[in-house]
């Protein structure tokens, strides 16, 4: 049994099936991978893991726990969390401010009415978040507006604020996406780290193959809406069925 | 000090200052000079800039933290000020306990408001709250009438006997604190200047700077910082494992509780209330306060509920009568264009004054005041630091 289990879930949009059928079962302390076209329904598929979506049938176990019906800051709370396609942060707040409010949700739950308490005496939540800053080289911009930030600063202040969550399960939809390229073997160094290190189970969208092989120890190929092939990184390179739906879309 | 940053509490100081002081600083002109109609320092006006200071401190708890629009303030207001007056009616004439139901039965209030408008957010959340504030009008107007004497609305009578209180058969009762009169003032002659210290004012102005306070620790507090995140990005905050609803709905019902807190103020300085305390042009006017002031600035609120109310009691007493007097000097024809020119902005006409500095404020201070204090810093420290040729003397304006 993996500790996310996906069974036959199905969304449509309107007339468009964006997913069939979908089955995915994801190991504890692996890197899974899914793959495949524009359009595929991959980021639709992170969304009803999460409590975006909420798919038409099917189940989403985790941990041997349904999420589904759950509103999505108790999925986060047990234990899942999610970088997404376009980086979204507190973009009016301080890199450190953004680093510190998972840092609180961690320790204090869902809501917390600490009104009359000072941010200046919440040191261990400051340490925690410099930490993690200073982990993904971000502690200089510490106090930086995250709007001004560079988009690949943008990610990886996100990444770093599901990381400090100590998440279960850390659910990334193209993290490198319009990073240039040493940002791009930053990140990938930075991933092969927490997944040795921390041991995150990962499940991973990416166009950019040259990420996918450096990570993922099991590859789902999605296509049209449905699950191609699941396989090792070794046999997904020569599979003909992959080379057909996918050529010419993974050429960069 | 007080658990606050050199800088707040710098600025909780310099509040202080002025408020203490305000009855002198106010009067800058001599009486009976020409220029003393532009006067603030008597009791009247002095309360009202503090009273509707803590209105929009705490408008914009809720409006500049989580840039939660509500239009229907006032009926907090408005009910503050009825559990108030009621609390003066049967229980005591003392304003403190008549402050906390204010307090009490806003904050309810708000609590039932804010549970059912925060189910929608932007302009849907703005009308829900106006709606309901429309409804407590037409409700304390008609139907509530046993409760808020209807059009009159309430005022303390001869037949009020509070049972904490020992006024004698007839007697109208007088708001006080522990036996001191709300209404009892000290003059001071000082050549030609008079200064009123009323003790209403003061405990007004003391019960400001604690809502201030206040006001600045919940901006400082972790709390504060989650309010800047759903102003920010709600779902960011909802992948984060963190629920923005009760943050969202704590955030109403202390800025309710704010305007509660006003309202019995106003009680307590002038002892009557009536439903246009909650007619929707009251909500708006703590939004022209909050955002001339300076949205989601400490200071700013407080900064723009002075200016309102100033040009409201001010601007509008000047007649054309004053005008004539003024440009007096000019020749005849002359005099008279001048007065014709400036008449639509003066007296009933002090809204127009109020929207047209409103409008130069929006678009060219969109920071309010505040911003528009922040840029003279600026400039003057540029000048200083070009002055002496070095970097050193960098300002950090006050919020
Ligand atoms: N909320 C929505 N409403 C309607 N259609 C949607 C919605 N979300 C996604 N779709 C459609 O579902 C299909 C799958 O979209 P999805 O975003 O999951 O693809 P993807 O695999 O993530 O693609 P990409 O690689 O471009 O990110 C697309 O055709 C898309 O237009
Ligand atoms: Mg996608």
């Amino acid at each position: 049994m993996g500790i996310l289990e996906v069974k036959g879930v199905n969304k449509r949009f309107g007339g468009l099936q964006a997913l069939g059928d979908v089955n995915l079962s994801v190991q504890e302390q692996t890197v899974h991978a899914i793959i495949g076209p524009n359009g595929a329904g991959k980021s639709t598929l992170l969304n009803c893991l999460v409590g975006k979506l909420i798919p038409d049938s099917g189940s989403v176990m985790f941990d041997n726990q349904s999420v589904l019906g759950r509103k999505p800051h108790e999925i986060n709370q047990m234990g899942i969390s999610r970088v997404f396609q376009t980086p979204e942060i507190f973009t009016d707040l301080t890199v450190l401010e953004n680093m510190m409010i998972p840092c609180f949700a961690k320790r204090d739950g869902a809501f917390r009415l600490h009104a009359l308490e000072s941010l200046g005496h919440e040191k261990g939540i400051r340490e925690m978040a410099e930490t993690m800053l200073e982990e993904v080289n971000m502690l200089d911009k510490r106090n930086a507006h995250a709007g001004s930030l560079s988009r690949g600063d943008k990610r990886r202040l996100e990444m770093a604020m599901c990381l400090v969550q100590e998440p279960r399960l850390l659910l990334l939809d193209e993290p490198t996406a319009g990073m240039a390229r040493a940002d791009t073997n930053n990140t990938i160094d930075l991933l092969k780290e927490i997944k040795e290190k921390r041991k995150i189970t990962m499940a991973i969208i990416e166009h950019d193959m040259h990420v996918v092989f450096s990570l993922a120890e099991r590859i789902t190929v999605l296509a049209q809406g449905t699950p191609l092939v699941e396989d090792t990184p070794d046999n997904i390179k020569g599979h003909p069925k992959v080379k057909e739906a996918y050529l010419g879309e993974a050429a960069h | 000090m007080l658990g606050l940053g050199k800088k707040d509490f710098s600025l909780l100081m310099l509040v202080l200052v002025l408020t203490m002081l305000a009855p002198f600083i106010l009067n800058p002109f001599p009486e009976g000079s020409g220029m003393a109609q532009f006067n603030a320092g008597y009791p009247d006006l002095m309360q009202r800039f503090v009273i509707f200071g803590i209105f929009a401190i705490g408008f914009n708890i809720l409006f500049g933290l989580t840039g939660y629009l509500s239009f229907g303030h006032a009926a907090f207001l408005g009910v503050g000020s009825y559990a108030a007056i009621w609390m003066m009616k049967l229980v005591s004439l003392n304003v403190i306990p008549a402050m906390i139901m204010g307090v009490i039965f806003a904050g309810l209030f708000a609590l039932v408001v804010g549970f059912i408008s925060l189910r929608r957010s932007g302009i849907y959340f703005s009308i829900l709250t106006l709606a309901f504030a429309q409804m407590s009008y037409a409700l304390a107007y008609s139907v509530l009438t046993p409760i808020t004497g209807g059009e009159t609305g309430l005022q303390l009578k001869s037949t009020d006997n509070p049972i904490l209180s020992n006024l004698a058969e007839g007697e109208i009762g007088r708001a006080s604190l522990f036996g001191l009169d709300m209404r009892a003032s000290i003059e001071l002659e000082m050549g030609n200047w008079l200064f009123t210290l009323n003790m209403g004012y003061y405990v007004a102005a003391f019960v400001m700077l604690i809502a201030f306070y206040i006001a600045i620790r919940i901006f400082r507090s972790p709390f504060g910082v989650m309010l800047r995140a759903v102003k920010s990005n709600q779902n960011r905050m909802n992948y984060t494992g963190l629920n923005p609803r009760p943050y969202t709905l704590a955030a109403f019902v202390i800025s309710g509780m704010y305007a509660g807190l006003a309202g019995g103020l106003m009680v307590a300085m002038d002892t009557q209330v009536g439903p246009e305390r909650m007619f929707w042009t009251a909500s708006g006017e703590v939004v022209l306060m909050t955002i001339l002031g300076g949205v989601g600035t400490l200071i700013g609120p407080v900064l723009g509920a002075g200016l309102i109310k100033y040009m409201e009691n001010i601007i509008s007493k000047i007649n054309s009568d004053i005008l004539h007097t003024w440009f007096a000097f000019l020749p005849d024809g002359l005099e008279d264009l001048v007065v014709t020119l400036i008449y639509p902005f003066i007296g009933k006409g002090w809204h127009l004054t109020l929207g047209i500095v409103f409008m130069l404020v929006v678009i060219f201070l969109p920071g309010g005041l505040v911003e528009g204090g922040q840029r003279i810093a600026r400039l003057f420290g540029k000048r200083r630091k070009s002055e002496d040729g070095s970097s050193a003397g960098k300002t950090t304006p006050a919020e």
